[in-house]
């Protein structure tokens, strides 16, 4: 089943299928290891409900919700 | 000799390796991007010397950032003789990406695996051979905290020959061979990272004439050409680089940064964890009442004052334990003031006695007790806190908790338009706004950091801090009412509302932008290295030291000179300080401050407060230099009170309101607004001079206008309402209709600015809406870029 990054639920975990979003954002993602076939994990959500902590290529990155919409993830 | 580079992403221990490489005191932190200048040094332990280069923290070499542009242009233009790329093997995947950009240039490259002493404590292996054969070029394990191989680095990295010709990953390189010919013909060197760079359409490559066409005439136009460059480069390391770690039976378990972070980054206690460490922190530093062991009110008191124990207050050993207690026990940072300014304050006592006694003039005394040595060891005085608060701070910063408090902060500063990245830079300016200022290179947008760095001296640092500290005690002193800590943390509170509202109204009016994206690493908690913290503070130390005694040490001998002299150069004793240069200067515009309530009403000796606020320019140390000075001199002027008794601040303000008559009230006001616009004016001329160098080109005058207006604003606001609370409302009527006009702007339901830009390119006086002339408050600048 596939769904956005911006959707998962803390402990879930998924494999990236595609990257939107445009510019210095999508380099961004890119850069930052958030490529096709990457398997991500997603860990929590900061106290206030926003930005979001996921496990990926071994560290931890933390990005938006607004972020994590354009990546789309097939659940494991 | 040789130059080196050294590349790396942040937080992998570059900066460290830095330090052992040429022993400069460089500053190590823990927040993604810290480094930001270029700092240079040179490596002499081995048989050869070599520059070393250190270049600021990337992930990658796309155009985006101004750290990536930065080493993107020092690899390709400056032609190092190799980059030492420091690689974290803790993190081998996503470090090695930079690694696969680095080897497409022309540079010879030798990866430093750093933190291998980690890998080993977690119980996994590393197969260096391996590596170094998929990379084919040298890889050197290393511990740079403990200085293991860094030896055997330089060696093998002084080896090194030239490069032919860079490589890439072979599923990149195939598509960007005909690219490659273009740069090629073009006499470019490195033309593969020149190449793969066009095929990612990198805004830099395209700007080169004929690089669109050549990029037509191969591309499809079709293929996400930089998603597949970046999916390339991750495919190649994790099915050919990855594979040399072999992880050990521990790394399953919940690592300790794990469990440390389950507590900070809480759904429900982070946020007053995060209060709590800041309160303790103001506490430790500055509290004269550690942990309310004496009570929490004045009433509750039971600890009796050292005089009340029946000691001798006159000996040295008794004010030595007064430094720790007397009638309450003092904070940490407290304690070391205190032992500091005993020690300057009996130095000072003993040169100017030791003078005294050879009979030296009354003049020469005076310039080295009160005006040399007066100005200096007032400032002096105060370097003990702003070094315990730096510590904490570099401890937060070190220990990885920095990165999240931006992480549970975000949702809270986008709202105002900024993204929790830029609250790591406005808290930096708690300790100073020269770094904080050059921190803000980690916020890629540029208005966002236009924002930041003009809200960043709101955030009062180490050097406003005896401002707050002085004035406030000596309100509380004179007048007997109030709490010193008190209303130094309401100042330090009114500096962050103040902060927020200013980003609001700029992020509305005229650096108006979508909120930046928000996508950081968070680094694993470490604990951090005392060395590192040491060479920190001391670097701080010096730095403060050596303004001590330079500037500050040349404004307190002119300040001393100009309240000595009069027009036609004659001295004048301190008597007869009236007719100094200084007091008609101060006089002449001490009228300016009168809405702010330091100015004409505090009658003959409110020209100190005018004048302590324009030497606050030169360095916000000298506003207290400048009172010590200037208190003497009324002291001897008035005949009357002994000098110790005026010396302080306290005495200087009972003084004017026993000449005056004005009230208590209304004087507190004043003093307050008085701490108030020094807080938020325009600072001192380092903290000016790295904004003017930090900011796009043009902005550094809005800038200034904006520190002026937004200081004269709240002080007199703070003065108004202080002393008299019916302006209270008017003060809200303004505030609340410039937020309806920026509200309805913003909604596009009636844009005042376009009734202006229709009569007048260049409008200039707005003042209806509570706004000034200056163009920084957003309104009137924001018509010109519409």
């Amino acid at each position: 089943m596939e769904k956005l990054l911006s959707e998962f639920k803390k402990g879930e975990a998924g494999t990236v299928k595609a990257v939107g979003g445009e510019g210095a954002m999508r380099r961004r993602l890119f850069d930052m290891g958030i490529t096709p076939g990457a398997s991500v994990v997603m860990r929590k959500v900061a106290p206030l409900g926003d930005p979001i902590e996921v496990t990926l290529r071994g560290y931890e990155l933390t990005l938006r919700k607004a972020e994590a919409a354009c990546v789309t993830v097939e659940v494991k | 000799m040789k130059t080196f580079a050294l590349a790396g992403n942040p937080n992998c221990g570059k900066t460290t390796l830095f330090n052992a490489l040429t022993g400069a005191t460089a500053h190590v932190g823990n927040w993604p991007g810290v480094t930001v200048d270029k700092r240079e040094g040179v490596y002499k332990k081995g048989s050869e010397h070599a520059a070393i280069v250190d270049l600021p923290g990337i992930y990658s070499l796309s155009p985006y950032t101004p750290e990536e542009v930065i080493a993107r242009n020092y690899i390709l233009d400056e032609a190092p003789d190799g980059i030492i790329n420091i690689v974290d093997a803790t993190n081998l995947e996503r470090n090695l990406y930079l690694t696969t950009q680095l080897l497409e240039t022309d540079v010879p490259v030798i990866v430093a695996l750093n933190m291998m002493d980690e890998v080993a404590k977690a119980g996994d292996k590393i197969d260096v051979a391996a590596l170094e054969r998929e990379l084919g070029v040298p890889v050197v394990p290393i511990a740079a905290v403990k200085g293991e191989g860094v030896a055997e680095l330089m060696s093998r990295a002084v080896a090194m020959g030239e490069r032919k010709g860079g490589t890439a990953v072979e599923s990149i390189a195939h598509k960007a061979e005909e690219l490659k010919r273009f740069y090629e013909a073009e006499g470019v060197p490195s033309p593969l990272f020149h190449a793969i760079k066009l095929l990612e359409k990198d805004e830099i490559e395209l700007s080169r004439s004929g690089a669109q066409k050549a990029l037509e005439a191969v591309t499809d136009g079709e293929t996400d050409y930089e998603a597949v460059i970046a999916d390339g480069r991750y495919t190649y390391i994790s099915q050919k680089l990855s594979p040399a770690r072999t992880r050990g039976a521990k790394s399953k378990q919940l690592s300790k940064s794990d469990k440390i972070d389950k507590v900070l980054t809480h759904r429900i206690w982070a946020i007053p964890i995060f209060l709590a460490v800041m309160f303790l922190i103001f506490h430790l530093t500055f509290s004269e009442n550690l942990f309310y062991l004496n009570g929490f009110t004045e009433a509750q008191g039971w600890m009796p004052s050292l005089e009340e124990c029946g000691m001798d207050t006159d000996s040295f050993g008794v004010k030595l334990l007064a430094c720790i207690y007397d009638g309450a026990v003092f904070s940490p940072g407290a304690i070391l003031t205190n032992v500091v300014e005993l020690l300057l304050n009996t130095a000072k006592d003993g040169v100017v006695s030791g003078m005294e006694a050879a009979g030296a003039a009354e003049w020469a005394t005076g310039i080295v007790g009160d005006g040399i040595l007066g100005g200096i060891f007032s400032v002096l005085g105060f370097l003990p806190q702003i070094l315990v608060l730096f510590m904490f701070f570099s401890l937060l910063e070190d220990s990885g908790y920095m990165a999240r408090i931006a992480f549970v902060l975000d949702r809270i500063f986008r709202r105002f338009g900024v993204s929790g990245r830029a609250f790591m830079p406005m808290i930096m300016g708690f300790g100073c706004s020269v770094p904080a200022a050059i921190n803000t290179r980690t916020l890629a947008d540029e208005k966002e950091r236009t924002a930041t760095i003009r809200v960043i001296p709101f955030f009062s640092c180490g050097a406003k801090l005896p401002i707050l500290t002085a004035v406030a005690g000596g309100i509380v002193a004179a007048f007997g009412i109030g709490n010193p800590d008190a209303i130094t943390f309401l100042m330090y509170l009114l500096g962050m509302v103040a902060a927020i509202v200013c980003i609001l109204l700029m992020r509305n009016t005229t650096l108006r932008g979508e909120t930046p994206p928000f996508i950081m690493e968070l680094p694993a908690y470490r604990l951090p290295a005392f060395k590192n913290l040491m060479l920190h503070l001391w670097d701080k130390t010096k730095h403060f030291v050596k303004k001590a005694f330079t500037i500050i040490f040349a404004s307190t001998v002119v300040i001393w000179l100009f309240s000595h002299l009069d027009w036609r150069w004659h001295y004048l004793p301190d008597s007869e300080m009236q007719d100094s240069i200084l007091a008609s200067i101060g006089m002449f515009i001490q009228p300016i401050f009168t809405p702010l309530g330091f100015g004409s009403q505090l009658g003959e000796f409110g020209w100190v407060f005018a004048v302590a606020a324009i030497t606050g320019l030169i360095a916000k140390e000298n506003v207290i230099a400048t009172f010590t000075t200037l208190a003497i001199c009324i002291g001897a002027y008035l005949g009357e009170g002994t000098e110790a008794g005026i010396e302080e601040l306290s005495g200087l303000i009972s003084v004017i309101s026993a000449n005056t008559g004005i009230g208590t009230q209304e004087f507190t006001a004043a003093l307050i607004a008085f701490i108030a616009f020094n807080m938020t004016t325009i600072p001192c001329f380092a903290a000016c001079a790295t904004a003017k160098g930090e900011l796009p080109k043009g902005k550094f005058r809005y800038t200034l206008l904006f520190w002026l207006a937004a200081s004269y604003t709240i002080a007199a606001a703070i003065y108004t309402i202080g002393a008299w609370v019916w302006p209270l409302a008017v003060w809200l009527v303004a505030i609340a209709a410039v937020t309806a006009l920026i509200v309805l702007r913003n909604t596009g339901r009636w844009d005042i600015t376009k009734y202006f830009r229709r009569k007048n390119n260049k409008p200039k006086k707005q003042k209806a809406h509570g706004c000034c002339d200056c163009g920084s408050c957003g309104l009137c600048e924001g018509k010109k870029e519409d």
